[in-house]
């Protein structure tokens, strides 16, 4: 039984392996996620190109618009006192925000009236506008508390301010609030479980297009090693491609890994238990590639989106959120970014990688028996 | 050119298509639920943050703050702490997200007419949604100091306190910020693209693994009518994914379309037929499609999600990427379907865009006619 276990994963290696290119992809394709993922994908605002009307050239305007252009979320790229010509560079796109001071501005601050700050943003992207109006909220906060605390003592003369809450914040696991902490160890998963599930669906029914499986059939191979054969070497390069990902996350982008390492790799083996379980039941509905490429994707796509790799599952409606519990991603990206940036160990982590040991188990008994079924 | 052949292969890819009613389900099936899925279910925006909250102070004063973090629809009080041990294992499994910490002092401060400090303890794991609660949480603060002030001035009875500033937000093209409406126009991209690398990239791979392309080559058949053959029932599968999007969009999610309607779908057409011939091009070149698949996804269907716009827009990346992304055509057809669709702005602004378009276009189609050779290698 070794022996033939053994040629069947040799010729599958050799099958895989053998194309340059394939090689190529196999590796190049995590770094390209890895990358894009890392340096593109940031929900992370600043610079905001910003067009600044001010109409009343006081101290106090001025000092309002300073406390923006110094917060470094703001990027003022043009003074004008042209409103058309505002608007028609919000309407281009070339600012994202305008921020408009009438005249009359200093004289209400002073005169203890309210005074009127009008902040208009491009909703064409609505995360990037909401973003940049807290921001607009919190600047001009503190300017008005600033202000009021002034008004208060005129009223009152010499006697005690009023007391203020101030609110110190500190964020654990990703002090500097950094997107690619968040996402490069996801990416892991995302890539593993692509690779993993084409491979194995890909491989399989490429045997039954071009006719090979029947040579297979004849041949004293038992099913289990032709199972074997088909998912140990993709399970391999699966754990490669962890491991890159991990290593090009740590020493390029710095992404601290707190966590145990074995840890991560017995994770991984239940949550590429899953993958390939899934893959091996793709390969038993698809009669072509096309199919099996096309079923892949039918999964792979709401799998990711329904992850919490990029969109909150806590946002989703409730019923989405019911159906998120069978996805074994989600799981995984909670231990991964529990290992990379909590440094959680076992203790935290149970019941999600006992949720996908339980998958993992059942997917590949369920499509082993139906796997040999289709064979036999 | 003879239009006969061309037609031929048309209909033989149109029969292949047919014959595969899974296949032909899902090309229509995936891009519908990925509409559903964004919109319905996928949102950046950030409302009831589960936090923690830890109260020392136990006064009035701290109870108030507590109860405006309760009444505020960003937060959810779920856990009542008793000391820094309960926050920690609450926010490393992910029970809760923050943490108020509410200092001995609070009380005596406040009065004594001092400023308060009151610790807001975040998961910083996932950042954007953290950076979003940190923002809530300093206005629940400073509504409540200002609360403070009016009231002290009332009691002291001397005069009328007003609020120093008051900012009026306005925002364009997509009044009540609404996700939907920026993803659903930038989807049609990133479905065209699937399309293209789901549908496209496997045709001609498949002739040469399973054989067939050699009783093709024997054939008269010229090899610009084969690539344009191929090309028009997924052309046509295509754009019914594009009619189906924007009649989605339309009808069940209400996405206001202020442009034209003729240039969407010109334009479309033209975006189609480049990334149509791009996949096509990666199934001439690699010939086997495992890899024209593998490829397929990472030369067009993750650019046009990722670098696109879509999603995250490109003025917030680096430098260095945003120079990459002029060279991914599925920039411009998402520019121009958001101006399309949320400014109503027409072909004289978008001009740079179409023509960058059409010439990408124009390029892929030639290029896959360039590449295909009818020889056996």
């Amino acid at each position: 039984m070794w022996e033939r276990l053994r040629n069947m994963l040799i010729k599958e290696f050799l099958q895989v392996l053998r194309d340059p290119k394939m090689r190529g992809i196999i590796f190049v394709m995590p770094l390209i996620q890895v990358m894009v993922f890392g340096y593109a994908v940031t929900t992370d605002v600043r610079d905001v190109p910003t067009a600044v009307l001010d109409f009343d050239q006081s101290v106090a305007s001025r000092e309002l618009l300073s406390r923006f252009s110094a917060s470094g979320y703001f990027r003022f790229v043009a003074h004008t006192r042209d409103v058309s010509m505002a608007n028609h560079l919000l309407d281009k796109g070339s600012v994202g925000a305008i921020l408009r001071i009438d005249q009359g501005f200093g004289e209400d601050l002073r005169t203890g009236r309210t005074a009127k700050l009008q902040v208009i943003v491009d909703g064409t992207d609505s995360n990037t506008a909401g973003i940049v109006l807290d921001y607009t909220g919190r600047i001009a906060g503190k300017f008005s508390e600033k202000v009021l605390l002034a008004r208060f003592s005129r009223l009152r003369g010499a006697g005690p301010l009023p007391g203020t809450v101030e609110l110190v914040s500190r964020a654990w696991f990703n002090e500097n609030l950094e997107s690619r902490n968040f996402y490069v160890p996801g990416v892991i998963a995302i890539i593993v479980m692509l690779i993993t599930l084409m491979l194995t669906s890909m491989a399989i029914v490429r045997e039954k297009e071009i006719g090979t499986i029947e040579q297979l059939l004849v041949s004293p191979i038992t099913p289990t090693e032709f199972i074997l054969g088909k998912t140990l070497p993709f399970a391999l390069i699966g754990y490669a491609d962890v491991l890159l990902v991990a290593v090009v996350g740590v020493f390029w982008f710095e992404v601290p890994i707190r966590g145990s390492l074995l840890l991560l790799l017995t994770a991984t083996t239940f949550y590429l238990m899953t993958t390939l379980g899934i893959g091996l039941f793709i390969s038993t509905v698809s009669r072509t590639q096309q199919q099996a490429m096309m079923s892949v994707f039918f999964f792979y796509f709401p799998a990711v989106l329904l992850s919490g790799f990029m969109f909150p599952i806590a946002n989703m409606p409730p019923l989405v959120q019911y159906l998120t519990y069978a996805n074994p991603l989600r799981y995984f990206l909670v231990i991964l970014r529990g290992i990379f940036l909590k440094g959680a160990g076992p203790a935290t982590l149970w019941p999600q990688m006992a949720a996908l040991l339980a998958m993992g188990l059942l997917t590949l008994f369920f499509t082993t028996r139906r796997f040999r079924k289709t064979m036999a | 050119m003879n239009l006969r052949r061309l037609l031929a292969i048309a209909r033989k890819e149109f029969l292949h298509i047919r014959r595969d009613p899974r296949s032909l389900g899902m090309a229509i099936a995936i891009p519908m639920l990925m509409i559903l899925l964004f919109g319905y279910a996928l949102t950046l925006d950030v409302d009831n943050v589960p936090i923690a909250v830890w109260d020392q102070s136990v006064s009035p004063e701290s109870r108030e703050l507590i109860s405006r973090f309760e009444g505020s629809r960003y937060f959810d009080v779920r856990l009542r702490a008793m000391g820094y041990p309960d926050i920690e294992r609450a926010i490393e499994a992910g029970r809760v997200m923050a943490a108020v910490v509410i200092p001995r002092d609070f009380s005596a401060l406040l009065t004594a007419g001092h400023a308060a400090a009151v610790q807001f303890l975040l998961d910083g794991s996932d950042s954007n949604t953290a950076t979003i609660a940190l923002g809530y949480a300093e206005s629940v603060a400073r509504g409540y100091s200002r609360d403070i002030a009016f009231r002290e001035a009332r009691v002291g009875g001397t005069g009328t306190l007003r609020d120093p500033l008051e900012v009026r937000p306005r925002v364009w093209f997509n009044a009540d910020m609404e996700s939907k409406n920026y993803i659903v126009p930038g989807l049609i991209a990133v479905i065209m693209m699937v399309i293209a690398a789901l549908l496209t990239s496997l045709t001609v791979a498949k002739e040469w693994e399973t054989g067939t392309m050699e009783q093709l080559i024997s054939t008269p058949i010229l090899a610009r009518e084969l690539v344009l053959g191929k090309l028009l029932p997924y052309f046509a599968l295509g754009m019914l994914d594009v009619l189906l999007a924007v009649g989605m969009g339309e009808f069940l999610f209400q996405v206001p379309l202020r442009g034209s309607v003729a240039l969407l779908f010109g334009m479309a057409a033209v975006f189609l037929a480049g990334a149509l011939s791009m996949g096509m091009v990666i199934s001439i070149v690699t010939k086997s499609q495992l890899l024209a698949s593998q490829l397929a996804m990472v030369l067009t269907f993750l650019p046009s999600f990722l670098l696109s716009g879509f999603m995250y827009s490109i003025g917030n990346m680096p430098k260095a990427i945003q120079v990459v992304t002029y060279a991914i055509p599925a920039r411009y057809f998402v520019t121009l379907l958001k101006g399309i669709y949320l400014k109503g702005t027409g072909l004289s602004i978008l001009l740079g865009e179409a023509a960058l378009l059409t010439a990408f276009g124009v390029m892929m189609v030639l290029l896959a006619n360039r590449k295909f050779r009818k020889k056996l290698t």
